[in-house]
């Protein structure tokens, strides 16, 4: 589904990503596991297309297609979803506008008739649902005024809307209590077939637990320096980073 | 020829002009309005067409508005037109009371008014200043020819425009809608003088739509003289849909005693060169005037907004939301000035002003001033000038909305906070409708008839 091949990327001319190579496939989860500044939410915003983002070599084939070419809008309706670490608030832009919006793109993209504002909601309802949504959310603008916890669900609700074929959640572990992890994952894994990938990207293992990746991957430095199994996460759990950083000369 | 030599022949030409025509703005008119136009007339030389130097006018100059051979409309004309039969506002379930001006001359067979409850007067202005000027006591005290000489050239000027009267605690249910149109054989200065007198009690809505009917340039002075009983209530929505070869220029005075709420919004949707003043006076307490205004402008088009708020008794409050969409190379400015006097203890008066420029040649120019002489107050103001915020447009376009679309959805999103605050529901509708439109690049109109023009 997804295969990258010694990718370098640059921000403002500083190298962050030095030679990335991945391969997911449909049905796996991959775990990005890794310290602070190791590039992994620079990857993640790679992948939904954020322009800041140079790539300077490497590739990024997305089922047999070249996804740099792609603009982020095109990329989203072929499957690509990116769960933001920071979730942006958009005063003005009701919630449920930018939901139908987004949803009727992908079904117009994909050949399907538009919902209608009915059928819309019907659909919506359900969604949230699977989320726990609190339905006065849908009523406010864009993530304005909501918690830590509520934008992050709010990202997976969009995730169950959109139905990606491809997942990224960018730490989405970040800011959440035990409960409101639990319901994400929860989402996470009801959404899952063995027709779509995940990339879960976080620093911690705790998320590892409720949503359990076949594969691991630490990134250190802008490379992966190391890819196991799920045992990998708790190895990574025991020792900490430190580990990872003496085995590479630091 | 040097610029000052212009200047002063630019003025020389306008006090040509009135010597000119002194016995044709006296014919026909009342004792009231010509008893003002030689005073107002000093004033004018006195403070001459607008310059950058004036510090009121800093951000625009009128010079080149003021230029060009209008063909001057003293008089009343007859109309080819009937104006009843070649227009229908087209706004879904918008009922009102409607009334044109044509050129701003109150026109003289509106059949579409309607019933107003009893005692209310809508009527040309000349037409009350000669039979009922007992009602026009209060003409030009509020609207100060000493202080702006586009309020003196109109004072000078000064036949009609339409006045409306609702007496004592009379709710007129249906907005007054006045439609004014601008169309002339040639390029052409219209001047309107407007008086509204809303006694204790009352309350009104009234829609101000401006239109042009052909392509011909135009420069429109008007002033409205609004005075607010205690506790009346008023929803004023001016809606500036003119082309581009239009100058609009649009001085508004309100005065409120106690218990009073006035609301204005200013919507400008097209326009060559627009300048809205707005001046309002707090002269009672526990008054509240919301002044809104949001502006959507393209290519050379300017719009500026300079508003004023009083606040000459204690515990009233004023809130003033302005906001402008500056594409392409058009210029706008903003300017709000709120004057606390000595002892108007427990004001609340805030400003702000947000912007949202389009491309890189677009210019926004904004200064609030307080002034505050007293020490109990509440007061703050703000201004932005900004560009769409990329991090939400990626946030959007990575949810698979295009570009365009995500752009538009900021901006209306930018323009929404002024446009709900539109009360009469289908005017909202029909506002959002036409932004929408403009946000999109199509031409946003107010109305089908068969004179749209292309520019």
């Amino acid at each position: 589904m997804l295969t990258i091949k010694d990718l370098y990327v640059s921000v403002e001319g500083k190298e962050i990503l030095k030679g990335i190579n991945l391969e997911v496939k449909p049905g796996e989860i991959h775990a990005i596991m890794g310290p602070n500044g190791s590039g992994k939410s620079t990857l993640a915003n790679v992948l939904a297309g954020k322009e800041e983002f140079e790539v300077t070599s490497g590739e990024i084939i997305y089922e047999g297609e070249d996804l740099l070419e792609l603009e982020p809008e095109d990329r989203a309706k072929k499957g690509i979803f990116l769960s933001f670490q920071y979730p942006v608030e958009i005063p003005g832009v009701p919630m449920v506008n930018f939901l139908k919006t987004a949803v009727n793109e992908h079904r117009k993209f994909r050949g399907e008739k538009e919902f209608t504002a009915g059928e819309f909601l019907k659909m919506m309802r359900q969604k949230e649902q699977l989320l726990d949504m609190n339905a006065h959310l849908t009523n406010r603008s864009v993530n304005e005024g909501f918690s830590g916890g509520e934008k992050k669900k709010n990202e997976i609700f969009q995730m169950a809307l959109l139905q990606p074929k491809l997942g990224i959640l960018d730490e989405t572990d970040s800011g959440l209590d035990i409960d409101a992890l639990k319901t994400v994952a929860h989402g996470v894994n009801a959404l899952r077939t063995p027709e779509n990938a995940t990339i879960v990207v976080t620093h911690y293992q705790r998320l590892l637990e409720y949503i359990v990746p076949d594969h691991v991957h630490v990134l250190y430095n802008g490379k992966i320096v190391k890819s196991s199994g799920k045992e990998l996460a708790l190895e990574l759990e025991e020792k900490g980073y430190d580990w990872i950083k003496q085995e590479n000369g630091v | 020829m040097s610029v000052l030599v212009e200047k002063a022949d630019l003025s020389l030409k306008y006090t040509g002009h009135y010597n000119d025509v002194k016995d044709l703005l006296t014919e026909g008119s009342s004792d009231i309005l010509n008893s003002k136009r030689n005073k107002a007339f000093q004033d004018f030389v006195m403070q001459g067409i607008p310059t950058r130097k004036n510090e009121n006018y800093k951000y625009t100059n009128l010079q080149p508005q003021f230029s060009p051979d209008y063909k001057f409309i003293h008089q009343r004309e007859k109309t080819e037109l009937d104006l009843n039969q070649a227009f229908r506002c087209d706004v879904p379930q918008l009922d009102t009371h409607l009334a044109f001006i044509f050129n701003g001359w109150y026109y003289e067979e509106n059949r579409s008014v309607g019933q107003l409850p009893e005692g209310v007067i809508l009527e040309s202005l000349e037409k009350i200043a000669i039979e009922k000027p007992e009602l026009l006591e209060k003409y030009a005290q509020l609207a100060n020819t000493e202080e702006d000489p586009l309020v003196a050239l109109n004072t000078t000027f000064a036949k009609d425009g339409y006045f409306l009267y609702v007496p004592k605690n009379t709710k007129i249910e249906k907005p007054i809608q006045l439609i004014n149109f601008l169309q002339a054989d040639k390029d052409a200065f219209s001047t309107q003088r407007n008086f509204v007198y809303i006694e204790e009690g009352a309350d009104v809505k009234m829609i101000m739509c401006d239109h042009t009917l052909n392509l011909n340039s135009y420069l429109s002075n008007s002033v409205t003289e609004i005075f607010l009983g205690a506790n009346a209530h008023l929803e004023y929505y001016s809606l500036q849909n003119q082309h581009n070869k239009t100058t609009s220029l649009n001085s508004v005075f309100i005065h409120q005693e106690k218990d009073s709420t006035a609301t204005t919004l200013n919507s400008s949707l097209h326009g060559g060169l627009i300048r809205n003043n707005l001046k309002f006076i707090l002269n009672g307490e526990n008054a509240e005037a919301n002044l809104f205004g949001m502006a959507f402008i393209d290519r050379k088009q300017h719009v500026d907004n300079f508003t004023q708020v009083i606040h000459a008794k204690p515990n009233c409050m004023s809130n003033q939301v302005y906001k402008n969409v500056l594409d392409d190379e058009s210029t706008g400015a903003f300017a709000g000035r709120i004057h606390v006097v000595r002892d108007a203890q427990k004001t609340n008066a805030f400003q702000r002003n947000n912007n949202l420029l389009l491309t890189d040649s677009a210019t926004m120019q904004t200064k609030p001033q307080l002034i505050i002489d007293a020490d109990d107050v509440k007061c703050s103001h703000g201004a932005t000038v900004g560009q769409i915020d990329e991090e939400a447009l990626f946030y959007l376009r990575a949810r698979g909305i295009d570009d365009k679309k995500a752009r538009l959805m900021m901006m209306n999103a930018f323009a929404h906070e002024v446009i709900q605050q539109i009360k009469v529901e289908p005017l909202r509708d029909r506002i959002d409708e036409l932004v929408d439109k403009r946000l999109k690049g199509e031409v946003a109109r107010c109305h089908e008839c068969a004179y749209n023009c292309e520019c």
